[in-house]
């Protein structure tokens, strides 16, 4: 892509678009990523009410994959995992291991 | 019709943003400026204006509440004086980069410490790299008309620019003059409605201010911001011709007072002109060739017009009410810049006259035109730099 130059630019550091946000992958900031264990989830949806991303996916009203393209790895929803019989849902792993 | 009135800098320039009415004002009282948000803030209450005023914790915030009004698509204004506008040093640089045409008068006062309230040029002086255009007036008049015309300067579709109009504290924030208001309608007609560029509020057209931009684009912005300043002074001059038509008084980037065949001159901001002029006229009757030079726009800095308007003479004094501890006046380092691009340059030297507020009288400036002309005789500089006023 041709970057653009000063003249290209619109009058101050405005972006004209909605949703542009998207187009800016930050899941590579993580350091721990949260993994999924279907068998321990009770499909409450905790994780994805407190995702302060949009990371957690919903599918047809329940709980889908992890969206590691913009997760950060905060950690949030495997805290908030109640899990299944004392049974985490959500564990956290460290990237690269 | 023109009213003569007899008012008060402050008032005078509340009265230019009332005839304007903008939508929106933060408001944060501060010495000397509080008595002009004040008397705004009477023209709301009584129903004159229908400005919204946003009343603030700090000047931090009032600048802040000014960038999100005007990013969301309000015609918006403050004001402030010193350690406000001092307080407000991050947010300027915002309102300049989102390019917000934010309009502030600025009632000019020095800096703590130690603390004092009267009237210097550090406050603005400090703000002169923000991205601001800033325009300075000598008296009332000169701040009620530079106000009307800020509008106009700042909301230019091609310049899209906070400004600021500075004018001195209690000289005249505070000191009743005698000054011609323009009708309402006129006002009015003259700045016309506001036009939005990138409203926030525009709900069918989503946009973000502000994004993060990094080492890829940064530069980019900052040489565009560049360029939009280099285009001011045009705007500034046509706004003036059509601001002549109406009120009959003549502004430029800069007024030079008897300069055409000075062999003498000095270059002196604000309140401290009016003295001067004085002082000029009064080596004139003497028969001496002396001159003055008073900057109106600041920044952008006019450099070429000024070296033009200063090519003839032989010796110039850039008279600063505001320092650079270590380094020479501000307004002096602009006018050096500006003659050292000339062949034949005059002499030049720098005074530091009336740091917070002290009284600057017409025998310095005799003083000063006095050690110009025998510079101009082929005399020595003895110092370029030199404090005048200060007890030994």
């Amino acid at each position: 892509m041709k970057q653009k130059g000063w003249r290209d630019l619109p009058p101050g550091s405005v972006v004209l678009e909605g949703g542009s946000a998207a187009k800016f992958k930050t899941g590579s900031w993580r350091a721990f990523r949260p993994v999924w264990i279907e068998e321990n989830c009770i499909q409450c949806l905790f994780c994805w009410i407190y995702c302060p991303d949009m990371a957690v996916k919903v599918k047809d009203g329940k709980r889908a994959e992890f969206d590691y393209d913009f997760c950060k790895g905060c950690g949030i929803c495997a805290l908030e995992c109640p899990g299944k019989k004392g049974k985490k849902a959500i564990e956290m792993a460290e990237e690269g291991k | 019709m023109a009213k003569v009135v007899a008012v008060t800098g402050n008032e005078a320039v509340a009265n230019a943003l009332r005839q304007v009415n903008p939508d929106v004002c933060g408001i944060y009282p501060i010495t000397p400026q509080t008595d002009m948000m004040q008397r705004y803030a009477s023209f709301i209450s009584n129903g004159k204006v229908d400005t919204e005023a946003i009343l603030v914790e700090s000047e931090h915030s009032s600048m802040s509440a000014c960038i999100g009004a005007s990013a969301a698509g309000g015609r918006v204004v403050t004001a402030t004086s010193s350690q406000g506008l001092a307080l407000m040093w991050e947010m300027l640089h915002i309102a300049s980069g989102d390019r917000l045409p934010i309009i502030m008068p600025v009632v000019n006062r020095a800096l703590s410490a130690p603390l004092n309230i009267h009237g210097d040029h550090s406050d603005a002086m400090g703000a002169r790299d923000t991205g601001w255009i800033q325009i300075w007036s000598e008296n009332g008049q000169e701040a009620y008309d530079n106000t009307i015309q800020a509008f106009r300067i700042g909301e230019h579709m091609d310049i899209r620019l906070p400004v600021m109009v500075c004018m001195d504290g209690f000289i005249i924030s505070h000191s009743i003059e005698r000054l011609e208001y323009l009708e309402d309608a006129a006002v009015k007609d003259f700045v016309g409605p506001f036009k939005n560029l990138f409203p926030l509020l525009d709900l069918e057209k989503p946009k973000s201010y502000g994004p993060l931009i990094l080492t890829d684009l940064y530069h980019e912005y900052k040489r565009a911001q560049h360029e939009v300043m280099m285009k001011v002074k045009d705007v500034v001059l046509d706004v003036a011709k059509d601001f002549e038509k109406l009120s009959g008084r003549k502004y430029g980037l800069f007024e030079a007072y008897r300069l055409e065949d000075a062999d003498i001159a000095v270059v002196i901001l604000n309140s401290a002109a009016g003295t001067t002029k004085d002082v000029v006229d009064e080596l004139r009757d003497k028969g001496v060739k002396a001159g003055l030079l008073k900057p109106r726009l600041f920044r952008p800095f006019p450099y070429e017009e000024m070296a033009e308007a200063l090519k003839n003479t032989k010796a110039v004094c850039v008279m600063d009410r505001s320092d650079s501890f270590g380094g020479y006046g501000p307004l002096f380092m602009e006018v050096s810049s500006a003659l050292y691009q000339m062949k034949n340059r005059p002499a030049l030297i720098n005074k530091i006259y009336g740091l917070g507020g002290r009284d600057y009288l017409p025998s310095h400036g005799e003083m000063v035109f006095n050690e110009l002309a025998e510079i101009a005789a082929g005399g020595k500089i003895r110092a370029c730099k030199e404090y005048i006023g200060v007890r030994e």
